[in-house]
C-alpha cells in the first residue's frame, strides 16, 4: 500500500516537474564540438571554447534570443572531438539525431570544417566557419550552401605577409634574402607553396626553404640553418608548439633579421607572457585593433566571463560569428534552419568585427598580418579592416 | 660539425630524460605504461603551474615533484597493477592488461590536467644563451643535459654497485628466478615502478623549460621514450643512454645536412634497422 502511495507520489512529483519545465521558454539548443584534448586542443581552447562560453552568458543574462514574441535562453551542448575528424562527424550526428540541436558552433580548423560539412549540411544547420583557411573557398561554397567562410583564404594570409616584405624592400630596409621554414603538414605546405610563388614573383630570393615535422622537439638545427643562409627576413608557416620553439631558438641564436614572422599562435596572448619584450616586433597570423571601442568592450566582456585574455585574432572573428548566428536567428524569427541560412546569406550584421556581408558566403573582412608592439599585438595588414598600424622592424632580441 | 655534435648531445640529454623511467618500468616491473608521456606532462604542468603561480624557480619544483611523483606512481602501481601482476599467468597477458589499463589511466590523466590548464604551458625559464666551442645553446638545455647526465650515471652506479640494485637487476632478468634466490620481487617492482615514475616527471619539469608543452602532448613522448627502450635493449639502462646518445645526433645531423623535414624519417629508418638485425635491441640479452 505504501509502495503505491509513494509511486503515485512519484509519478506526481514528475508530471509537476514537466509541467514547469515546459511553462518555462524551451532553451534554444546550440551544439559545439571542437577539440578540448589532441593536437589542436591547445588552439581551440584559447580562441574557440571561451567565446562559445562568453556568448552564451551574455545572451542569457540578456534573457535570451528574441523568437516568435517570446525569449528563449541557449543551452550549448559541447563535445570534445579529440582532434579527430572521425569522432567530430560521429558526434555532429550525435547532436543532429539525439540530442536535437537547433544550430550548430563550425568546427576549429581547417580540415574539420570541410571534414564535417557534409553531415551538419545534411542536416541544414548553417556553418559560420572562422578557424578555417582555405583557398578552395568557391569551390566549397559551392557544393555546400551552408557553410561560411570568415577568416580569409591563404592567399590573402601569404599576400598580407608578402606585401610588408615588398614595402620593406622599397622603403630600403631589407634585400631580397628571405628565410622561410614550414611545418610539414597540410596547413604548412599549402601556405608555403603559395608563398614560394608569391614571394618569387615578387623578386626575393629564398636563401633557405625547408621543412619540419610537427612536433620536432628541437628546432636548433632549424634556426641555425636559417641564420647560415643570412637573410634580412624570416617567415615560418608555422603552429603553436613550433612558433613558440622558433621564437626561443631566435633568441638563443640572435637571428639578426629585420622582418620575423610566425604563422599561428603568435597573436596567443601566451606567446608574450612566455618571452616578454623579446618578442617586441615580431609579426604573426592575425591581428586586430584594440582601439576599436567595440573590440575593447569585449575584450574586457572576454576576460570578465572566461577569466581568460582573448587572444589577438580569430578570437574576436569567433565571437563575430556566433552574433551573426544570433542576430540570423533573431532577425528571421524562426529556429527554421533554411530560412536562417538564407537570412545569414542576404543581410548585413552588426558585429564586433563592424558591419558584415557576405558575397557567395564569403566575408571579405578580417585581419591577416599582426604585430606585437610594446605588449599588444596590432593589426598591420588586413582586409576591409580599419586601424592597421605601420609596420615596425625588429631589432634585435632584447 | 663540432656544431652537430653539441646540439646532437644536448638533444640526446632530453631523449635520455624521456626514456629512462621508462625503461624501469618496463624492463623491471614488466609494466608497458602508455601513461609515460602524461606523467612526463603532469611534471611539466606542476613547473609552468609553480612558476606563474608562485613564482617558483623550475628547478626548486624539480625537487618537490620528485619525491611526490615516486609516491604517487608507487600508489598507481600497488593498487592499480599489483592486482593485474597477480593475476597475469604469463608476460604477455600482463603486457595486454597493462597496456590497456595504463591506456585509460593516461586519458583520466589529460583529463586533469586540462581540468587545471587546457591551454599552452608557455613560460621560459633561463633562455639564456651560453657559448659552448663555439655553439650557441640555451642554458636551460645545459642544465637539463647536465641532470640527464647524474640521473643516468646514478642509476647505472646504483643498480650496479649496490645491493637493492642488484635485486633490480635481477627481476629485471627474470622474476621467477629472482624470486626464488630470495628477493622480494613485489617490492623490487614496485620500486623500479616508482622511481620511473619519478625520474619521468622530473624530466618533464626540464624539459618544460624550454619546450611547450600542453596537455594532450604526452602521447609525442611515449612513443618516443618507447623507441628508445626498444632500441637500447629493455631493462638496460647504458642500453638506453646509447640509444638517446644515437637518435639525437642523427637527427641533428639529418636536420642540419639534410632537412629538417627528414628526422622523423631518419629516427624511424634506424629504429627499423635496429629491429631487423637486432631485435633485442643494443644491449639486450637475446631471449633463450
Amino acid at each position: 500500500m505504501l509502495r503505491r502511495d509513494l509511486l503515485a507520489l512519484a509519478t506526481g512529483a514528475l508530471a509537476l516537474a514537466t509541467a514547469v519545465s515546459v511553462s518555462a521558454q524551451t532553451p534554444i539548443k546550440i551544439g559545439s564540438v571542437a577539440p578540448k584534448t589532441g593536437a589542436l586542443a591547445g588552439g581551440a581552447v584559447v580562441t574557440q571554447w571561451p567565446n562559445v562560453e562568453l556568448w552564451a552568458a551574455q545572451v542569457n543574462e540578456r534573457g535570451g534570443l528574441n523568437v516568435g514574441g517570446e525569449m528563449r535562453p541557449v543551452e550549448v551542448i559541447e563535445y570534445d572531438d579529440k582532434t579527430n575528424p572521425g569522432e567530430h562527424i560521429k558526434l555532429a550526428q550525435r547532436l543532429a539525431t539525439q540530442d536535437k540541436v537547433d544550430f550548430v558552433v563550425a568546427p576549429y580548423g581547417t580540415g574539420f570544417n570541410i571534414a564535417a560539412a557534409p553531415v551538419y549540411g545534411k542536416f541544414g544547420y548553417p556553418m559560420i566557419a572562422v578557424s578555417a583557411i582555405t583557398d578552395k573557398v568557391e569551390e566549397l561554397t559551392g557544393r555546400y550552401d551552408n557553410l561560411f567562410f570568415t577568416l580569409g583564404t591563404t592567399t590573402a594570409f601569404v599576400t598580407g605577409v608578402r606585401d610588408i616584405l615588398v614595402e620593406q624592400r622599397e622603403a630600403g630596409n631589407i634585400n631580397n634574402r628571405v628565410a622561410m621554414v614550414n611545418v610539414a603538414d597540410a596547413f604548412g605546405i599549402e601556405l608555403a607553396d603559395v608563398a614560394r610563388t608569391l614571394f618569387t614573383d615578387a623578386g626575393f630570393e629564398l636563401v633557405y626553404d625547408k621543412s619540419y615535422p610537427l612536433g620536432t622537439p628541437d628546432l636548433s638545427p632549424v634556426m641555425k640553418g636559417a641564420k647560415a643562409s643570412n637573410p634580412t627576413s624570416f617567415i615560418a608557416w608555422s603552429y603553436p608548439p613550433d612558433s613558440f620553439g622558433l621564437a626561443q631558438q631566435a633568441i638563443i641564436e640572435d637571428l639578426d633579421v629585420s622582418i620575423y614572422y610566425s604563422a599561428v599562435a603568435t597573436s596567443f596572448p601566451a606567446f608574450a607572457g612566455a618571452y616578454g619584450s623579446k618578442i617586441n616586433n615580431v609579426l604573426g597570423a592575425g591581428g586586430t585593433n584594440v582601439d576599436d571601442p567595440k573590440i575593447a568592450e569585449y575584450r574586457a566582456a572576454h576576460e570578465a566571463v572566461t577569466g581568460k585574455v582573448a587572444d589577438y585574432w580569430a578570437s574576436a572573428n569567433t565571437y563575430a560569428s556566433l552574433q551573426i548566428l544570433e542576430q540570423a536567428i533573431e532577425g528571421a524569427d524562426t529556429t527554421d534552419r533554411a530560412v536562417v541560412t538564407q537570412y545569414i546569406k542576404e543581410n548585413a550584421f552588426d558585429t564586433v568585427m563592424g558591419t558584415i556581408t557576405f558575397e557567395d558566403n564569403f566575408s571579405a573582412k578580417f585581419w591577416s598580418v599582426g604585430q606585437w608592439q610594446d605588449g599588444v599585438f596590432r593589426g598591420v595588414k588586413g582586409t576591409n579592416v580599419d586601424g592597421a598600424v605601420d609596420v615596425r622592424l625588429k631589432d634585435g632580441w632584447d | 660539425m663540432l656544431d652537430i655534435v653539441i646540439s646532437g648531445l644536448l638533444l640526446s640529454g632530453t631523449y635520455a630524460l624521456v626514456a629512462l623511467g621508462l625503461n624501469l618500468q618496463y624492463g623491471v616491473s614488466r609494466i608497458m605504461n602508455l601513461a609515460n608521456g602524461e606523467m612526463l606532462v603532469l611534471g611539466a604542468l606542476a613547473a609552468f603551474w609553480m612558476f606563474t603561480v608562485g613564482k617558483l624557480n623550475p628547478y626548486l619544483t624539480m625537487v618537490l615533484a620528485a619525491p611526490l611523483a615516486f609516491v604517487g606512481n608507487w600508489l598507481i602501481y600497488r593498487f592499480l597493477l599489483r592486482p593485474l601482476v597477480s593475476r597475469s599467468k604469463n608476460q604477455g597477458q600482463l603486457e595486454v592488461d597493462s597496456i590497456l589499463a595504463t591506456f585509460g589511466m593516461s586519458f583520466i590523466l589529460i583529463g586533469i590536467m586540462i581540468s587545471i590548464e587546457g591551454g599552452f604551458f608557455a613560460y621560459k625559464y633561463l633562455s639564456i644563451p651560453i657559448e659552448i666551442l663555439g655553439t650557441k645553446a640555451s642554458l636551460s638545455r645545459i642544465v637539463a643535459f647536465a641532470v640527464a647526465c647524474c640521473i643516468g650515471l646514478a642509476l647505472y652506479l646504483w643498480l650496479n654497485r649496490s645491493r637493492t640494485g642488484m635485486a633490480v637487476r635481477a627481476v629485471a632478468v627474470s622474476p621467477q628466478s629472482a624470486l626464488l634466490v630470495g628477493i622480494n620481487v613485489p617490492k623490487i617492482s614496485a620500486l623500479a615502478f616508482a622511481l620511473g615514475g619519478a625520474i619521468t616527471a622530473v624530466g618533464g619539469v626540464l624539459i618544460s623549460t624550454f619546450i611547450t608543452l600542453d596537455a594532450s602532448i604526452g602521447v609525442i613522448f611515449t612513443m618516443k621514450a618507447l623507441i628508445i627502450v626498444i632500441m637500447g635493449g629493455v631493462g638496460d639502462t647504458r642500453g638506453v643512454i646509447i640509444a638517446a646518445v644515437i637518435l639525437g645526433l642523427v637527427e641533428t645531423t639529418v636536420a642540419t645536412l639534410i632537412d629538417p623535414g627528414l628526422t622523423l624519417a631518419a629516427a624511424y629508418l634506424i629504429f627499423l634497422a635496429i629491429l631487423l638485425f637486432r631485435p633485442q635491441g643494443l644491449f639486450g640479452r637475446k631471449p633463450t
